[in-house]
Parts: C-alpha cells; structure tokens; sequence
C-alpha cells in the first residue's frame, strides 16, 4: 500500500500541476516532493520495525501475459527510492529563481519522472519493471527537448535512440525468460530468476550480454557512453541532475535486480571482462576529464568515472563491492546533484560553463567556493566524506576479485584529484576576471540546496551505518545465489 | 578509567570544536576571538595531552595503553573497521609535539598573519590540521589513522595555497596534494592486504600475528606502506612537493612541512615496527631510500638562495636520516630526530618568518645580509637553532643525530660515512645561511632596510621557547656513553619490545668506539663551519646570480632538473594520452561508430521506402511470390 502510494502521489501532484497550471506550481510541486519525501520515510519506518508486508502489493493485472501489478521493497530497494525521493526535493528547489517557459509542464514531468522512477526501484515483476523504465524516458526526453541548449533536437534524439535500443535489448532477453519461465508463464521476478537459471550456458551468456548491454547504457559504461556528455551537457539543470543523480541508478539497480539474479553462470563467466571494461572506462573516462575545457562536460566524464568504478564493484560478487556500490549509489547522487547545481550557479551569474572565461570566483563568493569544496572533497573520496567510504570498499573489492584491475581501479583516487583540483583552481581560484568580477555569493534558496547537500555528504562519510545496515541483508541474500561459487574462491 | 577516556577524546575533540566554531562564524568573529578560540582549543589539547603523558608514566611499564572504541565506522561483511583511538607511549610522544609545537605556531601566527584578510579562514585551516594530524597518531587502525593521512594532506593543500589569487601557489598545493595522492594510492593498497592476510586492520592485531605470515606478504604490504610514507614525508622520488609547498605562509611551513605533518611516514613505520622488521628487503629499502634522500636533498639545499627553499631541502634531507633510522632498526633514534627536529626546524622556520616579516617579504638572502643588529632576538635564536642542526654539543640535534650514526656505524661504516657526508653538507648549507642572512654588509634596499623592525612578542616568546626546547630536547635521550640512561630509549622500549627480540642481530657499540665516532663527527663539523665562515663571512661571498652559474652550480640551482623531468616524463604524457583518447577514440572514434549505427536507422529507413512504390501490381507480384516461397517451404519442409 505505501509503495503503491509512493508511486502513484507524485503522479496524482503532476496530474493536478498541469489541470491547475499555477503561477505556484513550483510550490506545489516541491510541497508534493516534501510529501513523497515524508511517506518514503514512513516507509523506511516500517521497513526498520518489520513492517516490512505493509509494503508489499501484488494483483494480478494481465493474466494472459502473466503481468502483474507486484511492487516490494527490500532493503536495496528502499535506499534507491530514498534517494529518489531524498533528491527530488532539492532538484526542483534548485530551480527557484530562475525563470523558463511553461513552468507547469516543467514541475509536472519531473513529477511524472519521479513516479517511473520510483516504480522502476519497487517492481518485482519483470515487464512491471520494463514498463516503468520506458516511462521514465518520456518526461526527461521532453525535458530536455524543451528546455535544453543549443543542439537539443540532433542530441537529445540521439539519447533517445541509444537508451531505447538498450531497453529493447533488455525487452528481448525478459520475453526470452518468461519463455522459459516453469508451468505458467509470469514475469514474477523469482519465476524469471528460476527461468534463467535453468537455461544452458550459451543462452545464460547470450542473456546477460543482453541484459548487460540494456543496463551498460543507461549507466553509462564504456564504451556504450557517448550519448550521456552530450545530453548531460544540453539538458536544463534539473535533467541533468534527474539523469546522473537518480536516472543512472536505474542501470545500476537493474543488474543488481535484474541481472545478477537471473543468469549466474553468465554473470560467473563474464563478471571478469565485465569488472576489465568497467576498470577501462575508470581510466579512460577520467583522463578524458582531464583535457576537458567545459566545466559540464568534465563533471560529466567525471560521472563516468565513478560510475565505471560502481560497476566493477558489482561484478565482484563481493558484500564489499555490493555494499560499497549501494552507498556509492547515495553519495554519488548527492555529490553529482551539489555539482550540477554549482555549474548552475556559475552558469547563472557569468553565462558561460567555459573554464577558460572564469576564475577568481573564491574571492567574492566564499560560501559558493567553500560548498564546491566540500562537494569536491566527496568527489575525490577524502575520508570522512561520503565519496570515501564507497569508493574505499568497491576499490577493496576489486582488488581482492582481482589485484592488478584493483591497481588499475585505484588510480582513481590520484585522477580524480588531477581533474576536480584543475576545475577547482581554473574556476574559482586566481584573480577575478570581467565576467566573474560582479558574482554575487549564494541566494537563500541556492544555499537551502548546497548546504543540506553538504552537511549530507559529511554525515554519511562520518557515520555511514544506517544507511548500510538498511541493504546490507539484502545483498547478503543476494550474494547466498554465489555462495557456493565465491566459497571456492 | 572514565575521565582518562574523556580527556583521551578531548584531545582531538578541542581542536575540532576550535575548527567548527571559527570556521563556521569566519566572517562574525573578531581577529582576537578567532585567534582565541584558535589558540586556546590547541593549549587546552596540549594541557590535555600533557596530563595523559603523567598518567601513562604512573602506569607500570608494560600496561601504558589506552584505548578508546567510540562506534563501528565502515562495516560490510566481514570487513569492519571501527573509528577507535589508541595512546600508547610512542603516540604520546607525538601528542605532545603537535599540541606542544602546535600551540606556539598559532601563537606566532597570530602576529605574523595580523594583517592579513583571511586571517580567520587561516586559524580555522591550522586547527582543523590539528585535528587530522592527532587523528593521524590516535587511530587504533589502519583506516583511522588514513583519515588523519588524507586528512592532513587536505589541510596542507588548503593552506599551500592560502593566497589563492597566486596561481603559482594553487599549482604548487595542486602538487603537493596528487604528489601525496600518488603515495596514498599505496598506503591503501598495503591496507587492502593487511585486510586480506590479516582479517584485521587494528594495530595490535596485526603485530601479534604478523610473526606467522610469510615474509613475501609482509615484504609488499611494507613496501606499499612506504610508497605512502614517500609521499607524506617527501622521499625520493615523491619529494618534489615540499620545496614548492613553501608558497604557503610561513607558519604552516614550520607546523605542517617540517614539524608535524612530514614526519607521519616516519610515524606509521615507527607503528609498523613489526611487520618492518620481520621483512628485511623492506628495511633496506628504507634505509637506502632514507639516506639517499637525505644526501640528495642536502647537495640541492647548498645552492638554493631562498632561505624557506634551503630550510624546505634541509627538512627533505632530515627526514631522510630519520627514514635511515628506521631502517636500520634504530626506530627509537628515528623517533628522537623527528622530537628535536621538531623544534629546531619550527625554530628555523619561524625564524625564517620572523626575518621575512621584517624585511617586508624579502626570501632571497642575496637582499638580506648583516641582519644580526637589527633583529637581536631572531637572530640569537635562530642561532641555537643552526647549532643545534648542524649537531653541536650539548644542543638537541647532537644527541639524535650522533644516535642515528651510531646506528649506522654499528651496521656497515660505509653507511655511516655517507650519513656523515649529508650530515657536513646540512652543516655547510645552514653556516651559509646563517652567514648570508645575519652577517656581512646589509644588501637590502634601503627602502626595506627604513621599515626594519624587530618582530613583536607574539613572534619573539614562541621563538624563545623553541629555542629552550632546541637546547635541551636533546637530554631525553642522553647515550650511556656520555653518562645518561637515554629516557627515551626506556620510556619507548614497550612499543619495540617486540620488534626488537624479532631482529636477527644486535649491534652493540663499545664506548671507545662512540668516543671517537663523535670527536671525528664534532671535528669535521668544525672545519665546515670554519669554511663556510671564511667563504661567507671573510671573504663576503654572495651567490651569483642563477643566470651566471655553470657546470654542478647551475645543476644544483636546478634541483637536479627533476621536476622538468617528471614533466616531460609522467606530466606531458598524460595529457598527450587524454588528448589523444578525447579526439581520436572518442569522438572519431567510439561516437563516430555509434552514429554511424545511428544514422543507419534513417538511411535504411530510405532504402526500405522504396518498396513503397504504391503501385499496386508490384504489390500483387510481391504478394504471389511470397504465397509461392511459404508453400514451397511448407512443402519441402
């Protein structure tokens, strides 16, 4: 019942911000967010006091295809919906101040996203899950189309083509395994995990590169990438932070979901060149970063960077590497979205995202440059902030799946710190220029989204055990699949 | 037990408090609030660490220990790390020189930053480095103490380039932090498998059942180890960033780059003992690295003309000889070098400052010159503190230094003779300093030369205070030889005890021996300074200017070249590489593929129209020959 109501009231809020079309909507909306927000909290209530039927539900819908309207949430489910809902709030408050056109429809399809968002992280029913993760695509399209940059048509169809594919991909090998689901077909996740596992070893190998391919694109990994600086890049501010922050997760939680489970012996087999690809994408997207002269497009191959590493972190098969990509998973959204929103800022005052046109910004807006630090500082992982703490287990978990792919993964930490102190020094250290000689330091709502993010950041990176504690039996029974497998190990 | 718990959290606690409460008001509070605060939380800490120190001493010998468990930090599986402190003898001794020392440089600061706009934001930086730098030394694990590690190196970037509108300052403290990343790439990885082998990232269980792990693990998780301890404490070949992080006020040159943060490697090695001493290719490593550097960095020291760059080559070189130490399994000598260098480097530096200040922010000593008159206090001072380096009786350097070639004698001469040769050029290098600085003709401008002024009290006690520490640091650790019983030795001997019954030999020096390794030491350092007087002071040599030197002159001035050859070697190379996979893998290469695939879909949608002729015959004989091709198979089929 919750879930369901966590699914469908940011629907019901964006059904009502279009019908009304308000000179409020963005109230509206982020009071509906605030509310999202609360009820996901109950959630997290019931699910600590064991509670945790209450969020079950389960109807049949499409009997003859098997569908089923079945939403649950463990634990790794739960922390996926608390950051959607955790972020969502601040996405829309970081719009406050600027103006755009057709605001309703603006404040209503970052509605409508959060509801397919969500639903993609509850759904335990195969086409259910494909379902809401082709909803999802619509709203942040039209966000982009609409309120876009220079170029938006040509990109943000390209983003469109490249993700679809993926989804068909994912489509192919889902219908696949219902086929092969026993008596009666269904898409119940535990009829399609019995379906996969029951399939020969070529077809589980054929599944997963399927269903990697699906969930490689979305993330992105390299080297099926080149849609996401681009769109990142072109997007409106809040696309951009609904895409890294939340969106991405969607591959991320998809093979930790929908992958892992389904095929072991594929994922067995090719969990080494999966981690090898991912570990590449590590190195190759962050000197890429390195060279990059917009500020935008270097968080962007920035994300790649730390996703790449998410994703060698699963391929493990390790409680480390699992436990390190969920809270990764957290911190990466916060950090990503705190980012994005300083570009936003930047963007704001000088209109420009070039590094070479800004500088000096430090000297007349502290509190502006002493958020990016932080922010920075859980970027590149320092201790105590959350950065750390992910990036500390998944790069422990490769390298105990694999020591020199651990090395490898590790240089991270040494070009994270080239790329993020360059954009650091060439933005907002050194003497003002023209164009950043009249910044004016944060507004009261720019700082009501920096500041909590902050503190955010540094509350995890100190005290991260309540959010691992929530996945941590989730992964474990994740993991009892491979127990037999990693024991040899 | 309770109040030692609460007064062991303190410790860290104060200085964090004194961080938040500055750092969060920097724009509210006063310059003498700030600075209050500031100072206060760090003496508070001092008084703290100082009361801990008598309580370890009232403890019988074997059961000096206090830990403290506050929660269960990262946790995920089987791997649990806990955020935990430890005191123990040899952390105490650290707690003590970063309160102690620490709480003078906040004094100095204080009037050597007074004008300065960021003076808030700049008490804020030191207190929060001293919170991470205790951590450093009190972390019961592994991963504690790496927060410290990362932590300081945080606080030491910030502070490298506190005048942040110098871009020269950011690139140097942009240095400074990926140089040290580059070392805690390693540290990690040796964490890693200390976690692998050892199930356990706490100090003391690691060191209880090292003894059963096979000398091939421990070689490499020491070795890694060290990697990191080459970065933080600026060895051969990670030793660049110290000489360039001296664009960082003066101050933090002497808290940060000379008295506290530099020696941590010299601290996880010290913690370490175990595992070091039961790998011996790591031990030699150390030592060769550690006396390499110390030779290395004091031949560049003899030609630098920027009195923070000498004093920068000289802390790179002292470090070295601590890194020796270790190496040889003297771990008390490494620990005592890094007690009185401690105060004498601070000394230096602030001095340093002191002279600086004066000279309205004049570093070229070719500008200084005949300073003594001017600038009494600072130069009486600074002299105990050049006695004191360059290993003069009873000042605290001879003392530690003689231990550390005692050590080296007792394992091979040659090593010894090389120590000695680094430890003369240190002499040379800081009698030419103090020479150039404080003798010979006034060569300032005399604009600078009218605004001359001895510094104030809040400069003049902490260097007097220095001073007293530079002359008697040395009686902790007084040999036999020379009628002590070495405190220090004693009092530190627990945190060894094990280490020590481990390694295979016990060089043992007679008393004749040490007499005349030190009349040897004392007579050669003699003639240096005798040389260095006749060549800076009689004959009132000034250094040439850079363009003018040739041949080992003009090497040394460079530094060796080494940073124009990490340049074209590491540097260059890398962003070569990322242009190359940003223009031509990724863009004509990756992208250019994808759309190819993209723009597929229309042109084949092209290709496909045509079949939409809408001529309906053609559709009529489509239709015939398929009926035609689905009965055949079905036939055939």
């Amino acid at each position: 019942m919750l879930t369901t109501l966590l699914i469908f009231f940011p629907l019901a809020a964006a059904l009502l911000i279009f019908v009304l079309k308000s000179k409020y909507s963005h109230v509206i909306a982020l009071t509906a967010a605030c509310a999202e927000l609360i009820i996901s909290a109950v959630a997290v209530y019931q699910f600590k006091t064991g509670g945790s039927e209450l969020l079950r539900a389960n109807y049949q819908w499409i009997a003859q295809i098997g569908l089923s309207y079945f939403v649950d949430m463990d634990g790794i489910s739960l922390l996926l919906v608390l950051l959607t809902t955790g972020l969502v709030p601040f996405i829309i408050l970081s719009s406050f101040g600027r103006s755009f056109s057709k605001p309703s429809t603006f404040y209503g399809l970052i509605l409508v996203m959060q509801m397919a968002l969500v639903g993609v992280f509850v759904a335990q029913d195969g086409l259910l899950f494909y379902l809401f993760w082709e909803v999802a695509l619509i709203p942040i399209y039209f966000i982009c189309l609409i309120w876009g940059g220079e170029n938006r048509g040509k990109i943000t169809f390209k983003f469109f083509v490249y993700t679809l594919a993926g989804s068909l991909l994912m489509l192919i090998a889902l219908i696949y395994l219902y086929l092969h689901t026993p008596g009666v077909h269904s898409f119940d996740a535990d009829a399609l995990y019995a379906a996969g596992a029951s399939l020969s070893y070529p077809e589980q190998s054929l599944i997963f590169w399927f269903l990697f391919a699906a969930f490689a694109v979305k993330m992105p990994v390299f080297p099926f990438h080149t849609w996401q600086p681009d769109t990142y890049s072109v997007a409106p501010t809040q696309g951009t932070m609904l895409l890294s922050g939340i969106m991405l997760k969607m591959g991320i939680y998809g093979v930790i979901r929908w992958l892992i489970p389904v095929v072991p012996a594929g994922v067995i087999t090719w969990g080494l060149t999966a981690v090898l690809i991912s570990v590449i994408g590590i190195i190759y997207a962050s000197c890429i970063a390195i060279v990059q002269k917009d500020f935008k497009r270097l968080i962007a191959y920035s994300s790649i960077a730390h996703v790449g590493l998410i994703a060698a972190g699963l391929f493990t098969l390790s409680t480390t590497g699992l436990q390190g990509a969920m809270i990764q998973m957290i911190s990466h959204g916060i950090v990503v979205v705190g980012m994005f929103f300083i570009i936003d800022v930047v963007y704001d005052r000088t209109k420009t995202t070039a590094l070479a046109n800004l500088g000096g910004i430090r000297n007349v807006a502290p509190q502006l440059a002493t958020a990016f630090v932080i922010v920075l500082l859980g970027s590149v992982a320092l201790p105590l902030t959350s950065g750390f703490i992910g990036e500390f287990l998944l790069i422990n978990s490769v390298f105990q799946y694999h020591q020199w792919l651990g090395v490898a993964a590790g240089l991270t930490i040494i070009l994270g710190a080239v790329y993020m102190l360059r954009t650091f020094q060439k933005s907002m250290s050194g003497e003002t220029n023209s164009l950043t000689a009249s910044f004016t330091d944060l507004t009261w709502n720019e700082k009501a989204v920096l500041y909590p993010l902050a503190l955010l950041i540094i509350l995890i990176g100190v005290y991260p055990a309540p959010i691992l504690a929530i996945s941590e039996p989730a992964v474990a029974k994740l993991l009892e699949l491979y127990s037999p497998i990693t024991a040899i190990r | 037990m309770v109040s030692i718990k609460i007064l062991t959290l303190l410790i860290p606690a104060l200085p964090l408090a004194g961080f938040l409460l500055v750092a969060l008001n920097v724009k509210r509070l006063s310059h003498g609030v700030a600075s209050f605060i500031a100072c206060g939380s760090v003496l508070l800490s001092f008084i703290a660490a100082v009361t801990i120190f008598s309580q370890l001493l009232g403890f019988p010998e074997g059961s000096r220990l206090i830990t403290v468990h506050l929660f269960s930090w990262i946790k995920a599986g089987n791997f649990d790390a806990s955020m935990a402190l430890l005191i123990d003898p040899l952390t105490s001794i650290f707690l003590l020189i970063i309160t102690g020392v620490g709480f003078l440089i906040h004094v100095y600061s204080i009037g050597y930053m007074h004008d300065d706009t960021g003076f808030n934001r700049f008490f804020s930086y030191l207190n929060l480095f001293v919170f991470f730098m205790l951590l450093l030394v009190m972390g019961s694990n592994y991963l504690v103490m790496f927060i410290g590690w990362e932590g300081v190196g945080l606080c030491s970037y910030l502070l490298i380039g506190f005048w942040f509108k110098n871009q020269a300052y950011n690139d140097a403290a942009n240095k400074a932090f990926i140089m040290n990343r580059i070392g805690d790439l390693g540290l990690l990885l040796g964490i890693f498998l200390i976690f692998i082998n050892f199930r356990s990232l706490n100090f003391t269980d690691v060191a209880s059942m090292a003894p059963a792990a096979s000398t091939g693990t421990l070689t490499i998780i020491t070795i890694l180890l060290f990697i990191g301890a080459m970065g933080k404490s600026a060895q051969i070949p990670l030793y660049t960033w110290l000489p360039d992080a001296m664009a960082g006020p003066t101050p933090v040159s002497a808290l940060i780059h000379a008295a506290t943060m530099v020696t941590a490697g010299i601290y996880m090695i010290a913690r370490n003992n175990v595992i070091y001493t039961l790998s011996p290719i790591s031990m030699n490593l150390v030592m060769i690295v550690g006396l390499a550097t110390a030779l290395f960095a004091a031949t560049i020291a003899l030609k630098q003309n920027d009195i923070k760059k000498v004093l920068a080559y000289s802390t790179v070189s002292q470090l070295g000889l601590m890194f020796l130490a270790l190496g040889l399994g003297a771990f008390t000598a490494g620990i005592f070098h890094m007690a009185t260098h401690a105060f004498f480097k601070a000394l230096l530096f602030l001095g340093a400052g002191s002279v600086i200040h004066a000279l309205s922010g004049e570093q070229d000593m070719r500008s200084m010159g005949g300073l003594r008159k001017y600038l009494p206090v600072t130069f009486a001072t600074f002299l105990i503190g050049v006695l004191a380096i360059s290993g003069i009786p009873p000042f605290a350097g001879f003392f530690s230094k003689d231990e550390i070639l005692a050590n080296a004698y007792a394992h091979n001469p040659i090593l010894w003779g090389v120590a000695l040769l680094a430890s003369l050029l240190t002499v040379f290098y800081m009698f030419r300093l103090l020479y150039l600085t404080f003798f010979g003709d006034v060569r300032a401008s005399h604009h600078v030369m009218s605004h001359i002024h001895e510094s104030p009290k809040s400069i003049t006690v902490p260097l007097i205070c220095l001073g007293v520490l530079s002359l008697v640091g040395g009686f902790i650790g007084v040999p036999e030889a020379l009628g002590g019983s070495h405190w220090l030795n004693e009092y530190l001997s627990p945190v060894f005890a094990q280490a020590a019954t481990l390694s295979e030999s016990h060089h043992h020096l007679d008393h004749s021996t040490e007499y005349t390794l030190m009349a040897v030491v004392i007579g050669f350092t003699v003639l240096v300074i005798i040389a260095a007087y006749v060549k800076y002071v009689k004959r009132k040599h000034v250094p040439v200017a850079d363009a003018q030197l040739s041949g080992p002159s003009k090497i040394l001035a460079n530094k060796y070249y080494i940073d124009e050859i990490y340049n074209t070697l590491i540097v260059k190379p890398l962003y070569w590489l990322s242009n190359v996979l940003d223009v031509f893998v990724e863009r004509m290469g990756i992208d250019f593929i994808v759309n190819i695939f993209g723009s597929s879909v229309p042109e084949g949608g092209k290709i496909t129209r045509l079949t939409q002729s809408g001529s309906i015959g053609y559709y009529i004989f489509l239709m015939v020959i398929g009926i035609v091709l689905i009965v055949t198979y079905t036939l055939i089929g």
